[in-house]
């Protein structure tokens, strides 16, 4: 996994709530047996004007022009600033993995559906929840100007806003374990394999308490 | 000190170690395997060169790719036109064989849908840990178990470990007081759940359902509740134990049993009695609804919590004056081609599905087929499709003679999967057309681009099959 410990990148606006993970990546591209390669079909849907199949060359399909990712001023992006319940509905890893390797690092949104939220963490990209009226601010800005940029610091957890005249920081929470796990870029089954002797304690107390459990 | 929540209770006893934040390493009992959130995981394991913990607490089984048409089934993988799918699934197959896993095969009469499977097998139990890479996970927690959806880091970490990483969640109760009235499904009682919290309400909740209108439920139509709480944002939603469960356990294949030597069956009975919230537990949050008001629900929109009784109205964005919602009623609106103030009875359909892990059991079977029985499928109607959850509800509904009414009335009986409820399979909608389904999830393009989900219960899919659009399921009987 890809450390994250401070990065900088433009902001790209996604202005809808309640973003699900079949508009994130729609399911015909889940049948892939890889991790890799879904940032091409990353918001499939409303991308190309018409419905993709895995396997085709995606740099050869219509788009819809309009839709933020083909905005000319967001190429490159990297920080996705998103509204209310991002992520919601299916569990697919496949999402997140879209959006890594789209190349984004950052979320930025009022609230993040629980499974997805997770998910972020274990690929590298970090999830932001901001107050609503922070979010709506940030959503103006990023309309007004061109090329909008931001600057996450996650070892001491501010959004950093800077232009000529002045710098804003704004706090966020992060998870001590998480934060840890991402600043470093930890495969978190090996800290987990590190408690084997526990597990397996647990696992004999379990054998005498609940015996069908092991059946 | 306050009494402890089911969840507190399945929570502290799963718990192998805590941190002091919080962060704790959680025990997984069971852990469901299906084709498409699997593969990752095993290649992960190969790559770091691990083994499972504990091969005898998986389950596997292939159900989101499969075809459902008979003519494709009963040869293997080999019936698998889509050489994507069927790579998929053969993969499954082999990952299985290679780390030693149970799995139960497409052409296997015990295969389906895997959160019907897993019940029907007993592999479901109260006071488990369940974990699958699907978020439907929750329907287990109809058993009084703690069961959500994980994604593939997750799947390998709980293949590598038994365990995962968690934190733990606070506490919903949300009780369904009194009685539903006639014609009123465990379906419409979790979809008027989910209008009323919205589908963020439960996020970072573990929910628990309550009240006389769900201990009335039957397993099969707890399980269609626990199944959506996801879709009101909780990963987990959980029913407390008490004699359905333990009637609809009782003598499963994986269920224990008693024997010369122990009385296992007996000793799981008597620990499952505490598998309830106490007198005086406290909840972080507590909803409660009134059972008699709920009537039959319909979504118009493309989030569950765009949900209204039948006979209500299409909403109006003009009417709403929070900006963003204002957006988002009109942005439904304009992809499922209805307008504000339209009378949701009269919206015509193009195709009904009945299936999914949400309305797949011999109980929607039933209740679809009560509906239908002597009828015909309207014109209007593209095509109406059935699809049981598992072979075994498949042949249970045969020997009822279900499939002889459903085909008399022009609808196609098929294969079990997941089918039409995610369209990875063949079955899918065109863009426009409208479909009346019992399954979980109207998001834009969910059945297929541009397809238009209305999510309903079995009954109400039948209704709408047969009359050619929505009716109130009460005006039937």
């Amino acid at each position: 996994m890809e450390k994250f410990t401070k990065h900088q990148g433009i902001v790209i606006p996604l202005d809808r709530s309640n973003v699900d993970t079949d508009a994130i990546i729609p399911k015909q591209y889940l049948k892939s047996i890889k991790r890799s390669g879904f940032g091409p079909t990353l918001f499939d849907d409303w991308r190309y004007l018409k419905a993709g199949e895995p396997g085709m060359d995606h740099s050869k399909r219509e788009i819809h022009t309009d839709f933020v990712l083909n905005q000319p001023r967001y190429q490159g992006g990297s920080i996705l600033l998103a509204r209310e319940n991002f992520g919601c509905g299916s569990s697919r890893e496949h999402a997140v993995w879209a959006l890594e390797d789209y190349g984004i690092r950052a979320i930025i949104a009022p609230s993040f559906a629980d499974i997805f939220y997770n998910n972020c963490f274990k690929n590298g990209i970090l999830p932001i929840v901001l107050v609503e009226e922070k979010v709506d601010a940030l959503f103006t800005e990023t309309n007004l100007k061109e090329g909008y940029r931001l600057t996450i610091d996650l070892e001491h957890q501010f959004v950093i806003e800077e232009d000529e005249l002045l710098t804003e920081k704004t706090p966020f929470e992060v998870d001590e374990f998480r934060k840890y796990c991402l600043l470093n870029g930890l495969d978190d089954i090996g800290l987990t394999l590190q408690y084997s002797d526990d597990v397996r304690a647990y696992e004999e107390k379990r054998k005498q308490q609940t015996p069908w459990l092991f059946a | 000190m306050a009494g402890k929540t089911l969840y507190d209770k399945i929570w502290d006893a799963h718990v192998v170690r805590e941190e002091d934040d919080g962060t704790a390493l959680l025990y997984i009992d069971r852990h469901l395997v299906h084709e498409v959130t699997s593969p990752q995981a095993f290649e992960g394991l190969r790559m770091a060169n691990r083994g499972l913990w504990r091969s005898d607490s998986i389950v596997a089984v292939p159900d989101h790719n499969v075809p459902t048409t008979t003519a494709n089934r009963g040869n293997g993988t080999a019936g698998i036109t889509d050489p994507i799918a069927k790579l998929q699934i053969d993969t499954l197959d082999k990952n299985c064989a290679e780390f030693k896993i149970n799995e139960f095969h497409m052409d296997d009469i015990r295969q389906g849908i895997v959160h019907v499977i897993g019940p029907e097998q007993g592999a479901t139990l109260p006071g488990m840990t369940v974990v699958c890479g699907d978020s439907h996970t929750s329907t287990h927690g109809a058993f009084g178990a703690l069961a959500h959806g994980i994604g593939t880091s997750e799947v390998e970490h709980v293949m590598a470990t038994q365990c995962l990483i968690q934190k733990k969640m606070k506490n919903m109760l949300i009780s369904v007081d009194g009685k539903v009235g006639e014609g009123v499904t465990a379906k419409d009682i979790v979809l008027a759940i989910i209008g009323e919290i919205g589908t963020a309400g439960g996020t970072g909740f573990a929910i628990e359902f309550a009240g006389e209108a769900i201990e009335d439920l039957s397993m099969e139509g707890r399980m269609t509740v626990c199944n959506m709480a996801i879709e009101a944002g909780a990963r987990a939603g959980m029913i407390a134990v008490d004699q359905t469960t333990i009637d609809y356990v009782k003598g499963r294949p994986y269920a224990p049993v008693n024997t010369d030597k122990d009385n296992t069956w007996d000793k799981a009975v008597e620990a499952w009695q505490d598998l309830h919230s106490d007198d005086d537990a406290e909840f972080d949050e507590i909803v409660r609804l009134y059972a008699g008001s709920i009537e039959p629900q319909v979504t118009w929109g493309t989030s569950p919590e765009m949900v209204l009784s039948v006979n209500a109205n299409v909403p109006d964005p003009a009417s709403e004056t929070d900006a963003v919602k204002s957006k988002g009623i009109s942005d439904a609106l304009a992809y499922m081609g209805l307008t504000a103030g339209q009378a949701i009875n009269q919206i015509h359909i193009d195709k009904v599905f009945i299936g999914s892990c949400t309305n797949s059991r011999i109980e929607d079977m039933r209740e679809a087929a009560a509906i239908v029985k002597g009828k015909k499928v309207a014109d209007n109607v593209k095509l109406a499709m059935v699809v049981p959850g598992s072979g075994l509800v498949k042949k249970q509904a045969e020997d009822e003679g279900l499939d002889k009414v459903f085909i008399e009335a022009g609808f196609e009986w098929r294969e079990p999967g997941c089918s039409m409820c995610l369209a990875m399979n063949a079955d899918r909608l065109e863009p426009q057309e409208r479909c009346a389904s019992t399954s979980n999830r109207n998001f834009e393009g969910r059945q297929g681009q541009g397809g238009r989900t209305h999510l309903v219960s079995p009954a109400m899919a039948a209704a709408a099959g047969v009359a050619g659009h929505f009716v109130d399921i009460r005006e039937i009987k």
